[in-house]
């Protein structure tokens, strides 16, 4: 490993680490603008050069390898005048507009200067002006501030999968857009507006919002997908303004999908913000906490406990399933789920459910095998992680499914169940594929399990994992583990609900025995817990009680609806399709006199008389671990026992059907959001008139 | 002569009403996109871009239409974007259409030493167009380009692919009449200089 | 002086025959095979030791430059590649080679090619050279008719596939980084090194990019040996070049010489003189735009190699030798290099993108009369700005040219303020 010495400072480092990366690792600030550790090097801006003794030149750090016994200076006079000069010319062509541009306060061309530049401007001329670009409803532009950094190209071309973007001209006229003025097709889109070091590409919804010195900064977890991106939530007062990502190498690294960061705007909308009642007249009318609880607990009076049924919802913290599980045990009632879409897989053990390769994992595998699943639309992040494989090792991704394009070469082999039989028997080309890969995986999604053969394809896919060794089982304690078999979630409460046990208990029903139980009068009560997926009209005839924060499609048919928090406006627990326990923090209140959900459940319990060993927060995070142990390790994954799952039997033939129709609308919260339904329209409706062009 | 100005917007969207619409490589020039491709190692035919943009330019009549930008990029499995990219770097490439005879005209010191300034002169004069401007009967246009590399037998100008050498007002316009009489011209030194060799006094030729 | 029986271009005019049977009787193509049987590595020792620099502008030792060709692992290919991409501004020597002299380049790329180990070359020629590379086609195949190019080329054992590539106008190219990525298929912009194109070049692999005067002097220096070559020119400048002399001379022209010929007899001799008499000198560019003019006064004295004109703070370049009489307007003359400059900045890194254009419009007003005492110093400093900050050289070609107007005319600078 070559030495070298920076500042006087000497480090030991791997060879394939750059100076600059170097310089971090010894605490010494090298300013960059192009540099990114996500994306490949550009060396373009030229802001971190340093001085390499004999070497005449300053050197570009962030593009320079180390070597044995390199000398580095990065205090001298002339790197600090070569600093100087770099941020002169990017400002004699950006505008002096900071007072109206959105990324004043958190620029890097404006700290970078402030640190490093000159104290006065000696451009006297005329600054060059760039037309603005159309990049769709997501991505403000204004190219006159664009430094040319390239970030936004790179990121687009490298992780995103969509090379669309581009720098045409050359010289001073260089520009960057697009070929024909139109919205990235992308669903990770609005990371471009991080990465821009500059206010050129800035956030269109936020546009003009607020300044982000006005900002509180809340760190959490993001609900609408089962990744369980590590996000920050920006408030001001009591409304959420933005969301961006935090860093998290285990899950998102720098990035989250478009739906997580613009969707925000849901939580403005049609929220529920006080309890109500059916009236006679068919109507809801506002009630207080008090009488809502009451005409509950009339209701349940007469009704047995076997009559009561539970459903809870996408994205549902786990506090507020474990309350409403031990308030239906209390009721003596079996029939709870937490798969509202009918799915009838998710009761064996925890590897049949999780996805168990890691997202980080995923860049180990040499083989990817895709079934009845879009990663792009249903975890574009884990999407971002194959294309990452794909883009290094270039990692070969087999599809039986319906098509979509992904960002990365497929192979369809097509869309037939029966694939996944002759896969097992040995009988398909790809077998050959399969057998030679070393860290092989396999990512059944949704579309797979959705269906009456769920169970069955399950059991078809655990075969052919064992078949083909996707899970090295001798070696499960070595740094060598490989676990190949992945389930894909897409919504944040499941692996929560199902490690729970939110499930039907000894003679319980599952939902679909619910909504038929409900025709027999066999359920009278339901209780849905910001559930809102489910064909609602199947419901109508029992009573309902709607708990949850938008006035969305439970809360149309309900009988009582009491007002939930929304992720931002409560402390909670979600586990992500990993199975990897997270917290989201509260950043705000939830409105009006809408409760945190497991307070208002644990409120109801004892409005009935219950009562339950937990009054606080931590004390219902007790029991959630006398329940699953697991819940103890927090933001951590256990590795899984292997073991057998599924159900043999008879295939049926139909296709495997896409699980989401709408990337941007896929919960309440985004069906209510301005900016997804813009995404809608433009992006989605683009995309299908380009195909017909086609 | 009257003038009429192209459109000096290079954003692709612009241009479409001069647009042709389907390009497609005569069969001819077909062959020779294999031939071409051929030159190249296997996976690595997106080298081939700049050699078929300019058949593709040489087909169109002296410019690139965005049809044409399409279809060569598909071929190669290159993204549009990256075609466009390389379309707008390389000066060489007219996104325009342009006059019959591209009358580029070398401005570069070698040459404005020797003159060059007074050759543009002629053509607003004789021709009553600038740079970049085309004459309305479609048979110049004319550009400013940079140093074409016939310095020591400037000032020069390259008319489409030939070099026309050791002009001067005079006899840049008697070039320019022959050509409007549909004349043939003769490339190379208007002096009879052979190659770069020293002019001889004695002997001209 | 270069004795008739010294030269390497004997048909540098095309007075001859320049096809393959023409190329023969000057003695192209004669005993080829002979430095096969020597060996890959003798070729390379000659070449060192004949002290041949390279001819397109840097002027940095062959020889070396092909020992730096990363080991053969057996498997990934090397290429050769022939920088035609000749713009540099007063420079027209590669278009002579490239016309008349196609057979020389040509073998000279066998003999290149088997040195550093490789089996394909690509000659990038400019894409304004359209009728030399019609010459350069016919020419590669006519070799290939001839068994010259091929499955064992020249009956050497080597096998050797030689193209074209024309560019599409663009000066950047003719850096070797910008080069090698015009030649995959994208825009010229250099890439950063290192990694330099020997280990990491086009397509990914081993690649040595040489200018075509530097490959075309190969098989000459090779047949007539290394100590034939050395004793032409002057220590570390041995053999010879072809000089280019634009502007104001009586008779501009190319002209192959001895390095180290007196910039004064080159002018007087090939020249015919500067345009009104010596006296009527203004200045020289001494070797293409990129470096810093002469005022007449060093060009008195002083030798065209690299190592006096870098004693004088310009350099050799390519040998392109601009010559300015009093008539010019020298402020004018250098703000249109720095126009040219401009024009040709490919736009990846900030101090080429920003400053060759602040620079033009800077030198454009003091020519106007429209600058202050300040704008000339804050010319050259930002001159200097833009000097070993860039990706590639061409931040350097820019502010050499202005600076050496600051270093020698000054006084012109300062007599034009505040006219107007």
């Amino acid at each position: 490993m070559p030495k070298l010495l920076i500042d006087g400072k000497e480090i030991e480092v791997s060879e394939d680490v750059t100076v600059l990366q170097a310089a971090e690792m010894l605490g010494i600030e090298i300013p960059v603008f192009c540099y990114h550790p996500k994306l490949s090097i550009a060396g373009n801006c030229r802001m971190c050069l340093v001085e390499m003794e004999k070497s005449p030149k300053p050197i570009a750090s962030c593009a320079m390898p180390v070597c044995e016994g390199m000398v580095i200076h990065t205090q001298t006079p002339m790197v600090k005048k070569a600093r100087q000069g770099v941020l002169e010319f990017l400002l004699i062509n950006h505008p002096l507009d900071c007072p109206i541009c959105d990324q004043g306060g958190e620029c890097d061309l404006q700290d970078i200067t402030v640190a490093y530049g000159g104290d006065s401007s000696r451009f006297g001329l005329n600054k060059r002006a760039v037309p603005d670009k159309d990049f769709g409803p997501l991505i403000e532009t204004a190219m006159n501030r664009c430094i040319h950094c390239t970030r936004c190209i790179r990121f687009a071309t490298e992780i995103a999968g969509v090379p669309e973007l581009g720098a045409t001209g050359r010289g001073e006229e260089m520009e960057i857009g697009t070929y024909i003025q139109k919205a990235i097709t992308s669903e990770l889109s609005g990371n471009m507006i991080d990465i821009c070091p500059v206010g050129a590409l800035t956030s269109k919804p936020y546009n003009f919002q607020g300044r982000s010195w006005e900002l509180s900064h809340t760190p959490s977890i993001d609900v609408l997908d089962a990744v369980g991106s590590a996000i920050r939530i920006d408030t001001r007062g009591r409304e959420v303004m933005r969301i961006l990502p935090r860093q998290n190498d285990n899950v998102n690294e720098d990035w989250i999908s478009d739906k997580t960061r613009f969707a925000c705007d849901g939580l403005k909308y049609q929220r529920l913000d006080r309890p109500y009642v059916r009236g006679k007249d068919g109507r809801l009318h506002a009630v207080s906490w008090h009488e809502a609880f009451d005409v509950i607990a009339d209701r349940l009076q007469h009704v047995p406990g076997d009559h009561i049924a539970a459903i809870a919802g996408d994205m549902m913290d786990a506090e507020a399933m474990v309350a409403l599980k031990d308030l239906m045990m209390a009721l003596g009632s079996p029939h709870m789920d937490c798969r509202q879409e009918g799915v009838r897989t998710g009761v064996g053990p925890r590897c049949s459910y999780l996805f168990n390769t890691t997202i980080a994992g995923i860049e180990r595998a040499d083989f990817c095998l895709l079934i009845g699943t879009s990663p792009r639309w249903e975890a574009p992040l884990i999407n971002a992680r194959i294309r990452k494989n794909y883009l290094f090792t270039g990692l070969p991704v087999a599809l039986i499914g319906h098509f979509h394009e992904q960002g990365y070469p497929l192979d369809h082999l097509g869309n037939d169940p029966f694939l996944l039989e002759r896969i097992m028997k040995g009988k398909h080309p790809i077998c050959a594929a399969l057998k030679a890969a070393k860290n092989p995986m396999m990512i059944v999604g949704q579309g797979a399990l959705r269906r009456e053969d769920g169970n069955i394809i399950l059991s078809l896919a655990r075969h052919i994992a064992d078949k083909y060794e996707f899970v090295h089982k001798t070696k499960s304690h070595s740094f060598e583990y490989w676990n190949g078999f992945n389930v894909l979630q897409t919504v944040a409460s499941r692996v929560g609900g199902l490690d729970l046990g939110f499930l039907p208990g000894p003679n319980g029903y599952a939902v679909g025995e619910i909504i038929q139980a409900i025709r027999r009068k066999k359920i009278e009560v339901l209780y849905l817990l910001g559930t809102d997926e489910i064909e609602m009209k199947l419901l109508k005839s029992a009573f309902v009680i709607y708990q949850g924060h938008h006035g969305d499609r439970g809360a149309a048919i309900a009988d009582v609806v009491l007002p939930g928090a929304a992720y931002t406006e409560k402390d909670g627990t979600y586990v992500n399709t990993e199975g990897r326990i997270q917290r989201g923090l509260k950043a705000v209140s939830p409105p009006g006199e809408a409760k945190e959900d497991w307070k208002i459940i644990k409120a109801l319990s004892e409005r009935l008389g219950f009562e339950f060993s937990y009054n606080t927060l931590d004390e219902i995070r007790e029991r959630l671990v006398e329940i699953n142990p697991l819940f103890d390790e927090i933001d951590c994954v256990q590795r899984t026992q292997w073991r057998e799952f599924g159900q043999e039997g008879v295939l049926c033939s139909d296709p495997f059907r896409p699980t989401i129709k709408n990337f941007y609308m896929t919960d309440s919260i985004s069906r209510h959001s301005v900016t997804m339904a813009r995404c809608t329209q433009e992006i989605l409706a683009d995309k299908q008139r380009v195909s017909s062009y086609d | 002569m009257k003038k009429s100005a192209p459109k000096k917007d290079r954003s692709a969207s612009s241009s479409s009403i001069e647009d042709l619409k389907t390009f497609s490589f005569s069969k001819e020039n077909e062959e020779r996109v294999e031939e071409i491709i051929k030159r190249y190692p296997k996976g690595r035919q997106a080298s081939a871009i700049l050699p078929l943009f300019d058949l593709a330019q040489r087909q169109c009549g002296g410019w690139l239409p965005k049809s044409a930008i399409e279809k060569i990029t598909e071929r190669l499995g290159v993204s549009l974007i990256r075609g466009y990219e390389v379309a707008t770097f390389y000066t060489m490439f007219n996104l325009n259409p342009v006059g019959r005879y591209h009358l580029q005209i070398c401005g570069t010191t070698p040459c404005m030493l020797r003159g060059s300034e007074d050759l543009k002169r002629v053509c607003q004069r004789h021709l009553g167009i600038e740079c970049k401007e085309t004459t309305e009967d479609g048979l110049f246009t004319l550009s400013e380009v940079e140093c074409i590399g016939a310095c020591v037998n400037a000032p020069a100008i390259q008319i489409n692919d030939d070099y026309y050498e050791d002009l001067t007002e005079e006899s840049f316009l008697k070039l320019l009449k022959d050509l409007e009489a549909g004349l043939e011209v003769k490339p190379g030194s208007v002096l009879g200089r052979q190659g770069s060799a020293p002019l001889e006094k004695e002997s001209p030729c | 002086m270069l004795s008739q029986k010294d030269a390497i271009f004997t048909n540098l005019y095309g007075r001859q025959e320049w096809r393959l049977p023409g190329a023969k009787k000057r003695g192209d193509w004669d005993r080829t095979q002979a430095a096969f049987a020597q060996g890959q590595e003798w070729v390379i020792q000659e070449i060192m030791a004949s002290g041949l620099r390279g001819r397109g502008g840097a002027g940095f030792p062959t020889g070396r430059k092909w020992s730096f060709m990363a080991k053969d692992d057996g498997i990934t290919p090397r290429y050769l590649i022939i920088n035609a991409d000749e713009s540099e501004p007063g420079t027209c020597k590669d278009r002579d080679i490239l016309r008349y002299e196609p057979h020389k380049l040509i073998e000279g790329a066998l003999l290149a090619g088997f040195a550093i180990g490789a089996h394909t070359g690509y000659i990038y020629i400019r894409g304004e050279f359209y009728r030399e590379a019609e010459h350069l086609e016919i020419a590669i195949r006519e070799a290939y008719e001839a068994g010259l190019l091929g499955k064992n080329a020249a009956s050497s054992g080597w096998d050797f596939d030689l193209y074209v590539h024309r560019g599409a106008g663009a000066y950047i190219c003719g850096e070797e980084t910008a080069l090698l990525e015009s030649l995959e298929g994208r825009k010229g912009m250099p890439r950063l090194k290192p990694p330099f194109p020997a280990l990491v070049g086009l397509y990914g692999c081993p690649t040595i990019v040489n200018n075509v005067e530097t490959i075309a002097v190969v098989p000459t220096i090779l047949r007539r040996g290394a100590s034939w070559f050395a004793s032409l020119g002057t220590p570390n400048n041995t053999g010879t070049k072809i000089f280019c002399l634009s502007g104001h001379v009586n008779t501009p022209c190319n002209v192959e010489e001895v390095m180290g010929i007196p910039l004064k007899e080159l002018i007087e001799k090939y020249g015919g003189g500067v345009r009104g008499g010596w006296d009527n000198l203004l200045a020289v560019i001494p070797g293409g735009s990129s470096v810093p003019l002469l005022p007449k006064d060093i060009c008195e004295m002083v030798l065209m190699d690299f190592t006096s004109l870098a004693n004088v703070k310009s350099g050799l370049g390519t040998a392109g030798v601009i010559v300015m009489d009093k008539s010019t307007d020298i402020v004018r003359a250098i703000a249109r290099l720095s126009k040219f400059y401009m024009h040709e900045s490919c736009g990846q890194c900030t101090p080429c993108r920003e400053g060759t254009g602040w620079v033009w419009r800077m030198l454009v007003r003091l020519a106007d009369g429209l600058g202050t005492i300040k704008d000339i110093d804050r010319l050259e400093e930002v001159t200097y700005q833009i000097e070993g900050h860039t990706i590639c050289a061409l931040g350097e070609a820019a502010a050499w040219p202005v600076q050496g107007l600051v270093r020698h005319f000054r006084p012109e600078l300062e007599r034009r303020l505040g006219v107007q």
